[in-house]
């Protein structure tokens, strides 16, 4: 065999469901060994846990099975979503903080990762618990990004705060700010473009929004949301990273958990960043959107699709 | 991070070896763990990553070690070699038909970069002398059609749309078009699916049975993680991908994924999008992107020289 076909055969085995791969583990193994610890550590290395999350949860198996909380294979399963969803949880994920209204959303991430939908889908959801909303176009650069979001307005029954093409985002975001002011809104969502986090004078301009609408309402940016593609690798730890030292993250949305990537190095975020996980995202439609539900993720980790 | 510092933990690992004879499995098992997990930080696949490592292996041990070299340095080496030469050789051509137009068709999971990428593509092809035609077969996401339509009137490029129709028929008027028009390419924008998503695979399908396109390119984000071998897998399997287009290379992503998807599929990974600009398209350079995942450009370069 060539090393295509030896590795296409090879990622046939591994596209078998964590689940059925531990319970092959659980059968192929009488008791837990070295090679059965291997093979657990792959699978969490498929779901992008990373290295350094990985080799953390394989010593506290370790240590698991040490204090004898671990005897069998069988026990592996339950004691790894513990401990996974251990290090997620948080209360109140959903719940925005309570604040005299209108409270700000300001919606930041990487090209492509899914801002505008999920803004779409937050508009939705705020709408039908009878919350006023009003969402900002605050991403005039990329082509057609301002239409975009006036098409999920529709859908929605949102107002959108717009300028032209080109203009100046923070000078949209205040705007936005003044209107919900004015019109009595629950919450203003803001709409950024995506910007990669290595691009020093795109964060910047991310401060600059930041720091407007502080002016207009001390306090606000009430929420930061750090929308992260659950495709996404090891890279987005950097992302949260330096998001994070430019404005002040309260969590993450974990967007495309519809696809096969389960979106593992959320673990490693909130265990180095201590940010956590508020909604993740299932769908194109206005309704595919979840609060994070931290015992659901661990087991959909085990899961295929 | 892991993966700045390998070269380093390379030194480390083999401080204890001091003469210079043959490599021994022991030596090189410590020197393994460290290029398995920096390629793993990188996105490598695992299982890929796992081949990799005993291809490496076989090579290392057993091996009379440079005089210019280092132990770490001689590792590295064989690494380097091996990332390379999975990666293929530049391969940054689009197939031009014989009898125009040429039709290529981008694809990929939503948010990759297609549609942006379509552009970069019109302007590289217009800037070469052909007359393109971008295709708006994007029905589904909200503005995706006006999007290629900004970008088409930034570039001055012609850009076919028909609204919702049915992508099939966008896809084959628009070829009947670009004849009567005599463009000689045609850019296909086909909206962003899931590889498991049945009923939109199926569409893609029905498009390159009707329209028959000379390159059929996979548009895949760097910043991808371990799923992009079963997405450039599934693409694969039910098209037949001609190449890969690898966007958002201007961040600081190792870009694993290219080295899993190249692994899987063997396709060329034909262009890098650089940023969000129309001009930011280039070449792919495979030995470029071997050290980018290492993360220690200059260190392979010193070796080179030795
Ligand atoms: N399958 C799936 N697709 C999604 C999800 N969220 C967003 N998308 C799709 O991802 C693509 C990009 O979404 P956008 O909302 O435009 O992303 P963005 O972050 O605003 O992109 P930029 O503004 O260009 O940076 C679109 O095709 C969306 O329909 C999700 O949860 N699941
Ligand atoms: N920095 C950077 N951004 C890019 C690159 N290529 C595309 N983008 C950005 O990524 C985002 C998504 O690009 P699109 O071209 O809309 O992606 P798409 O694949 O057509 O998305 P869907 O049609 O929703 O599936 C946009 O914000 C683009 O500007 C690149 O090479 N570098
Ligand atoms: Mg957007
Ligand atoms: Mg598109």
């Amino acid at each position: 065999m060539g090393f295509f076909d030896k590795l296409k055969a090879g990622l046939e085995k591994t596209r078998k469901s964590f689940t059925e791969k531990i319970e092959q583990l659980v059968v192929g193994y009488a008791s837990i060994d070295d090679e059965f610890l291997e093979d657990l550590e792959a699978v969490l290395l498929s779901a992008d846990v990373g290295v350094a999350t990985t080799v953390k949860l394989m010593a506290e198996i370790r240590k698991g099975i040490k204090e004898k909380l671990i005897n069998t294979p069988e026990d592996l399963k339950p004691f790894l979503r513990d401990k996974i969803s251990g290090m997620l949880i948080d209360q109140d994920q959903v719940a925005l903080v309570p604040h005299e209204p209108p409270i700000v959303v300001l919606v930041v991430g990487v090209n492509g990762v899914g801002k505008t939908t999920t803004i779409g889908k937050l508009a939705n959801y705020y709408s039908e618990n009878k919350k006023k909303v009003l969402v900002a176009a605050a991403d005039t650069f990329r082509a057609a990004a301002i239409d975009q979001l006036e098409i999920w307005g529709q859908r929605t029954g949102t107002e959108v705060i717009k300028h032209a093409e080109g203009s100046d985002p923070a000078a949209v975001a205040f705007d936005a700010v003044q209107a919900a002011k004015a019109r009595k809104a629950d919450i203003v969502i803001i709409d950024t473009a995506g910007r990669l986090h290595t691009k020093s004078n795109l964060m910047e301009e991310l401060k600059k929004i930041n720091r407007v609408i502080g002016k207009e309402i001390p306090d606000a940016p009430h929420e930061t949301l750090l929308v992260l593609d659950a495709t996404t690798g090891q890279n987005a730890i950097n992302q949260a990273k330096i998001f994070g030292d430019v404005v002040k993250l309260s969590g993450v949305v974990l967007t495309k958990l519809d696809g096969t990537a389960k979106g593992g190095v959320v673990i490693a975020i909130k265990n180095e960043l201590g940010l956590p996980v508020k909604w993740v995202g299932v769908g194109e439609g206005v309704n595919d959107l979840r609060p994070f539900d931290a015992g659901e993720f661990a087991d959909a980790l085990f899961t295929d699709k | 991070m892991v993966f700045e510092s390998l070269a380093d933990k390379l030194q480390q690992t083999f401080k204890k070896l001091r003469g210079r004879g043959k490599l021994s499995e022991d030596d090189v098992a410590d020197a393994l763990k460290e290029v398995r997990m920096a390629l793993l930080e990188a996105d490598v696949n695992f299982k890929v990553v796992k081949d990799l490592i005993a291809k490496i292996k076989e090579r290392a041990v057993g091996q009379e070690v440079l005089e210019s070299l280092t132990p770490a340095q001689h590792v590295i080496k064989i690494v380097n070699e091996e990332l390379t030469a999975l990666m293929g050789g530049t391969q940054s051509r689009i197939a031009i038909a014989s009898r125009p137009p040429t039709v290529i068709m981008l694809v990929g999971l939503q948010g990759a970069g297609k549609t942006t990428t379509a552009g970069k593509l019109a302007h590289l092809l217009k800037r070469q002398g052909k007359r393109p035609l971008m295709v708006a077969a994007d029905i589904y996401r909200p503005a995706a059609i006006k999007q290629l339509e900004v970008l088409g009137e930034n570039l001055e490029i012609p850009v076919f749309t028909m609204g919702q129709e049915n992508p099939v028929t966008i896809a084959k008027k628009a070829v009947d078009q670009a004849l009567m028009m005599a463009r000689d390419i045609v850019i296909i924008d086909t909206a962003g699916r899931l590889h498991i998503n049945e009923e939109l695979m199926n569409e893609l399908k029905s498009i390159k049975q009707t329209v028959k396109p000379h390159e059929i390119l996979l548009v895949v984000d760097s910043m991808t993680g371990q799923d992009a071998v079963n997405v450039a897998e599934s693409f694969n399997n039910d098209l037949g991908i001609d190449g890969i287009i690898l966007t958002k290379l201007d961040g600081d992503a190792r870009g694993g994924a290219a080295l899993s998807i190249k692994a899987v599929t063997g396709q060329p990974i034909k262009f890098a999008g650089m940023g969000e600009k129309l001009d930011a398209l280039e070449p792919f350079h495979p030995d470029r992107m071997a050290s980018r995942i290492l993360g220690m450009g200059d260190v392979l370069s010193l070796i080179e020289k030795a």
